[in-house]
C-alpha cells in the first residue's frame, strides 16, 4: 500500500512537471475551458482533420494562444470565430455557416434521401399496379432441380 | 428504348458519375484552401528586417509597387526546395520580392540565405509568427502578390513550380503592372 501511495505521489509530481508548460490554464480555467470549447470548433489547417484544440501543431498552439488573448481583451465567441474566418476562409469552421455555397453541403443529403424514398416508393407503387403475368413465376422448390437438368 | 437497356444504361450512367467524381478527387489537393483573403487589403504590418533589427519594413513602404510576398524559414524543407527556381525567378526582376522569415530565428535565416542564396530584395522577420497568421499562413512556403493599391490578388500555397510561376504568376503579374 505503502509503495502504491509513493507511485501515486510520484507519478502526480511527473504531472506537476508537466504542468507547467501550461500556466494560462492554472491562472484562468474559466477563461481555458471557453478557449478550449471555441478551438473544438476550428479546424487546425496544418493536420486537417483534428480540431485546433486536439492538435499539438505549432501553429494550433498559436492560435490557442490568440483565442485566450481576445477572449481576455473581452472579445465574443462571434468576433474569435470571425478573426480565425477572415484569415483561413470558413473551411476552419467544422461546423460551416448556412450560405448558397454550400447550400449543396446542408440540404444534399437530405435531398438524395427524399429522392430515394420517392423513386422507391413511386417504383413499388407502380409494380403493385401490373399484372401478375409481367413476373417471372416464382421457382418451386423441388421442381427447379428437374426443370433444369 | 425500351425498358430492358435501361436497366443496363442507367447503373452504367450511375457508374460513370461516379468515376467522375472519384478521378476529380485523386486531383484535388485538401492543403489547398482558398483564401479568404484574396481581393482584401493585406494586413498591415511593420517587421524588423532579419538583416538588421533596427530597420522597420510596413506594409504602406510597398504601396503603389506590384510586389510579391515569400513566406519563409530556415526550418522549412519545403522552401528549400523552392529556393533554386525563387532565386532563379528573381534574377529576371520581374517584381520585388519580399521574404516573411517566419517562426525563425535570425542567425539560422541569416546562415541559410547565405548558404543557399537571397533572392529576396528584403525579408522581414516574423519571429512569433504573429504577422503570419494575420495573412492566414498555415503552411510554409506559401506565396502572395500585392497590387499596387495595397490588395491582395494571388496566393499560392506550397512550394513555387516552373509551372506556376509561368501560368500563374507571371500572366498576374503582367496584368497588374499593366
Amino acid at each position: 500500500m505503502r509503495k502504491l501511495c509513493t507511485l501515486v505521489l510520484l507519478s502526480l509530481l511527473v504531472f506537476g512537471a508537466f504542468a507547467k508548460d501550461a500556466p494560462n490554464a492554472a491562472a484562468d480555467p474559466a477563461l481555458e475551458a471557453r478557449m478550449m470549447r471555441i478551438a473544438q470548433e476550428l479546424r487546425c489547417l496544418v493536420c486537417q482533420n483534428q480540431t485546433i484544440a486536439d492538435s499539438h501543431a505549432d501553429l494550433a498552439v498559436d492560435l490557442r494562444e490568440e483565442v485566450r488573448v481576445m477572449l481576455r481583451k473581452g472579445e465574443s465567441d462571434e468576433q474569435v470565430l470571425k478573426y480565425m474566418t477572415d484569415r483561413y476562409g470558413d473551411f476552419v469552421l467544422y461546423r460551416p455557416p448556412m450560405k448558397a455555397t454550400t447550400w449543396l453541403l446542408w440540404f444534399g443529403p437530405g435531398v438524395l434521401l427524399v429522392g430515394g424514398l420517392l423513386g422507391l416508393i413511386l417504383l413499388l407503387r407502380k409494380r403493385t399496379r401490373m399484372s401478375d403475368d409481367r413476373f417471372e413465376p416464382d421457382e418451386v422448390d423441388g421442381l427447379e432441380g428437374e426443370v433444369r437438368s | 428504348m425500351n425498358m430492358k437497356s435501361l436497366r443496363f444504361i442507367i447503373p452504367l450512367g450511375v457508374f460513370a458519375l461516379l468515376v467522375f467524381f472519384l478521378w476529380r478527387g485523386l486531383r484535388l489537393d485538401p492543403h489547398e484552401v482558398p483564401s479568404p483573403l484574396i481581393g482584401k487589403p493585406a494586413p498591415s504590418f511593420a517587421l524588423t528586417r532579419l538583416d538588421d533589427a533596427n530597420a522597420t519594413l510596413r506594409r504602406d513602404d510597398m504601396l503603389g509597387k506590384v510586389w510579391m510576398l515569400n513566406v519563409w524559414a530556415s526550418w522549412c524543407g519545403a522552401c528549400r526546395e523552392e529556393h533554386p527556381l525563387l532565386v532563379e525567378f528573381s534574377k529576371t526582376k520581374a517584381v520585388p520580392i519580399i521574404g516573411l522569415n517566419y517562426k525563425d530565428q535570425r542567425s539560422d535565416g541569416l546562415g541559410w540565405l547565405n548558404r543557399f542564396g537571397n533572392p529576396y530584395d528584403a525579408s522581414i522577420f516574423d519571429q512569433n509568427g504573429r504577422v503570419g497568421i494575420d495573412f492566414g499562413v498555415y503552411g510554409v512556403p506559401e506565396t502572395f502578390v500585392i497590387d499596387k493599391q495595397g490588395i491582395i490578388r494571388m496566393k499560392h500555397i506550397g512550394p513555387l513550380t516552373p509551372d506556376v510561376i509561368d501560368k500563374r504568376l507571371m500572366p498576374m503579374l503582367r496584368k497588374l503592372n499593366a
